[in-house]
């Protein structure tokens, strides 16, 4: 197989266009539109009808929510908790301040164990540590075993969904890379046939690796338990069966207690792949020893990558509740527009448009356009399975961006009109009844301001916004009323 | 110069600076306002099992304990499969006549090599959760080690009606002992494994057995 370099993203050195120029791109793409129109319809559909099932749906977001904002809170108890008992339980925990020492650690595991390959269960933290680059700069490949992940992996292409990452290929685009570089003579282009050359091209990768590695979804600091939900048994087959695992988490998949699972695997299936539980779920405690079930060695690598900057916000910080379901990309119309590809990084829709520029850093113009990439219309906030208002941190993360591009920190800064607007907006949006209201009221109360088909001046606190600039008037129907009346 | 965890620490710290001086982790409210516990009717929670296991594409059997060797045997022979992985601490009567039976054992142990090559592999579990039709491995008797029900193409798991509970929270409750004493590996099963990945197509079995089969002995 050739190894092929992907395009930069948001976590790649340099700079990366801004999400107007790369969605202008996606747009003129008439098969990528049509793949994501059928997936995100299917999946919204499907996860309603999920949803609908739990009479107490509402209390385990609220669960879910308070248990990460918790975790968050005593961030630095929780890490020296899983440390000691990961450590207790077999392990080594490992701690990485940014992308580059997280790699280092992850390809010196695998040096040590004379490994020049190695088998990987999807991981998103490694997409943005660019893991698998780094592992074949020292002469070890990653092969991809989630079968989207392989796909994209052997196209040499950039995900553009967190959870169905090759969307925008299809049957036969697929039937074509696999003969091309899974040496295979004849395959049909069904699915279930396609499927089952990718079987046997892995099973024996996953028979004869001697190192894993993997992602987490939740790593509970009481036991040390690491747990992986996924749909195929690759990941089962990454964490039994080599002899050495890594695993690789950012330091806020922590939960607090091995009970906490009650609320997480009733809210992550359900919200991810709209079904009661997901085929395969593993938990596993440090190393087996004696019984010889699974690896006989495993590392734990805790990497920060900017996560502490995130946490230090007190809005963005909720960002850190993701569990990275991604049901905000499904009910998205920008996402459902323009495709996963359009953000430029490995965290696309609505949370990567508030994650993204807070991992990175604000001041590239790339990651600083996205939290623009929002019509701000609050569906993701309404099915988000940790309640994170997404609404209100984008338009917090506006204000930092108009900030940041006014020298930051001076009186100048304080008092611009567009920062003063923000925040008053940030406010509202903090609250979905508030916004609704704000909404009704704007349209009640704007025609004393508009003229000729734009907004001159507003009122009171939000007087700042229009002294620079005119606003379109609040049409007569929202976006989101439309919404509830056209997909009920 | 600090270390990364020094600095990690540090930096969460810093950026936690808001958070009082005094506030414990139990002082954030967690409020626990889901149901812990299904309404009891051990009837009801037995046929929902039944029911979800059956919408993951997997064969369910409902029989009464007395007629489990015969059924084992039948459905073997029915798929005309030969040789059966069998894990430690199986009930003896489980295991039918007429098949090939590779026992995996503390003091030898089968290679992946012949786990691969097997045609399946019969096992117990420790719970069934009606809620979600998911069944729940812990390592323990009848169930051995994770790469016994991974590599067969083929699962025949056992349940006993006494051990589905109705919904996920009792689970984790039930489990919770075994890992925290014991730290035995868990493993939900959910159906037999899936992938959507070409075109939202549904294709049943990736990797892992890609049949499933549950017999719920009464």
């Amino acid at each position: 197989m050739t190894p092929r370099t992907k395009p930069p993203d948001a976590f790649s050195p340099g700079e990366t266009p801004t999400f107007e120029v790369s969605a202008r791109e996606s747009l003129r793409d008439s098969q990528l539109r049509r793949n994501l129109g059928k997936a995100t319809q299917t999946i919204r559909r499907k996860r309603a009808v999920a949803v609908e099932e739990l009479p107490d749906w509402e209390e385990l977001r609220e669960a879910g929510r308070a248990l990460k904002e918790r975790t968050l809170r005593h961030l630095d108890t929780y890490l020296l908790q899983l440390e000691e008992s990961v450590t207790r339980a077999g392990g080594v925990v490992h701690w990485a301040r940014d992308a580059d020492e997280a790699n280092r650690i992850v390809a010196g595991i695998a040096k040590e164990k004379g490994a020049d390959e190695v088998v990987k269960v999807k991981s998103i933290a490694t997409d943005e540590t660019k893991l698998n680059e780094h592992l074949e700069s020292e002469g070890i490949h990653a092969f991809e075993t989630d079968l989207a992940e392989l796909i994209i992996q052997l196209a040499g292409e950039n995900s553009s969904h967190i959870l169905v990452p090759a969307i925008h290929k299809n049957r036969a685009e697929i039937r074509e890379l696999f003969l091309r570089e899974l040496d295979v003579e004849d395959l049909s282009d069904e699915p279930k046939d396609l499927t089952n050359a990718a079987r046997l091209y892995l099973r024996k990768k996953f028979l004869n690796a001697k190192v894993g590695v993997s992602g987490a979804n939740f790593a509970v600091a009481e036991t040390g338990t690491i747990s992986v939900v996924e749909s195929e048994g690759n990941g089962r087959m990454c964490t039994t069966l080599p002899p050495v695992l890594v695993t690789l988490m950012g330091i806020e998949k922590i939960i607090p207690r091995w009970r906490d699972f009650e609320v997480f695997m009733q809210l992550l299936p359900r919200s991810s792949t709209a079904e009661r539980m997901n085929p395969y779920t593993s938990f596993w405690t440090g190393v087996s020893g004696e019984a010889g079930d699974g690896p006989q060695e495993f590392h734990l690598v805790l990497l920060d990558n900017g996560r502490t900057d995130v946490l230090a916000d007190e809005i963005g910080r909720q960002t850190l509740n993701c569990i990275r379901c991604s049901a905000c990309l499904n009910v998205c119309p920008v996402y459902e527009r323009t495709g996963g590809h359009a953000y430029n990084s490995v965290y696309p829709g609505p949370i990567g448009a508030i994650l993204t520029p807070q991992l990175v850093g604000i001041g590239k113009p790339g990651p600083d356009s996205l939290p623009y990439a929002s019509s701000l219309c609050g569906a993701c906030y309404q099915v988000c399975p940790v309640k994170i208002n997404i609404p209100e941190v984008l338009v917090h993360l506006r204000g930092r961006v108009v900030r940041h591009k006014q020298d930051g920190g001076t009186l100048r800064q304080r008092l611009d009109p567009e920062n003063v607007a923000m925040q008053a907006m940030a406010k509202t949006f903090s609250d979905p009844k508030l916004y609704e209201n704000a909404q009704g009221l704007a349209r009640v109360g704007q025609w004393p301001f508009a003229r000729g088909g734009k907004i001159g001046s507003l009122p009171g606190r939000l007087a700042g916004w229009t002294a620079v600039r005119d606003l379109k008037p609040v049409p007569k129907q929202s976006f989101r009323e439309w919404w509830k009346e056209e997909r009920g | 110069m600090a270390t990364a965890k020094e600095t990690i620490l540090w930096r969460v710290r810093r950026a936690t600076r808001d958070v009082p001086e005094g506030e414990r982790p139990g002082d954030v409210p967690v409020e626990r306002g889901y149901r812990k516990e299904g309404d009891g009717a051990r009837a009801g929670t037995v046929d929902r099992f039944a029911a979800h296991v059956a919408e993951y594409e997997a064969t369910v059997h409902r029989l009464s304990g007395d007629d489990l060797p015969d059924a084992v045997g039948k459905i073997l022979e029915k798929r005309g499969l030969r040789r059966l992985v069998v894990p430690p601490g199986l009930p003896e009567g489980w295991v039918p006549g007429g098949v090939e039976v590779l026992r995996d054992d503390a003091n030898a142990r089968l290679s992946n090599g012949v786990l691969d090559a097997s045609d399946g592999v019969l096992t117990g579990c420790a719970l069934g959760i009606a809620q979600t039709g998911t069944i729940v491995l812990d390592a323990g008797p009848g169930q051995g080690r994770r790469a016994l029900t991974l590599l067969p193409d083929y699962h025949l798991c056992v349940v006993r009606e006494e051990q589905v509970v109705d919904l996920v929270p009792e689970a984790f409750a039930r489990l919770e002992a075994t890992v925290r004493d014991e730290g035995r590996a868990v493993t939900f099963i959910s159906g037999p494994s899936a992938t959507s990945d070409i075109e939202l197509n549904r294709v049943e079995g990736v990797h892992g057995p890609r049949a499933l089969e549950v017999l719920i002995v009464g």
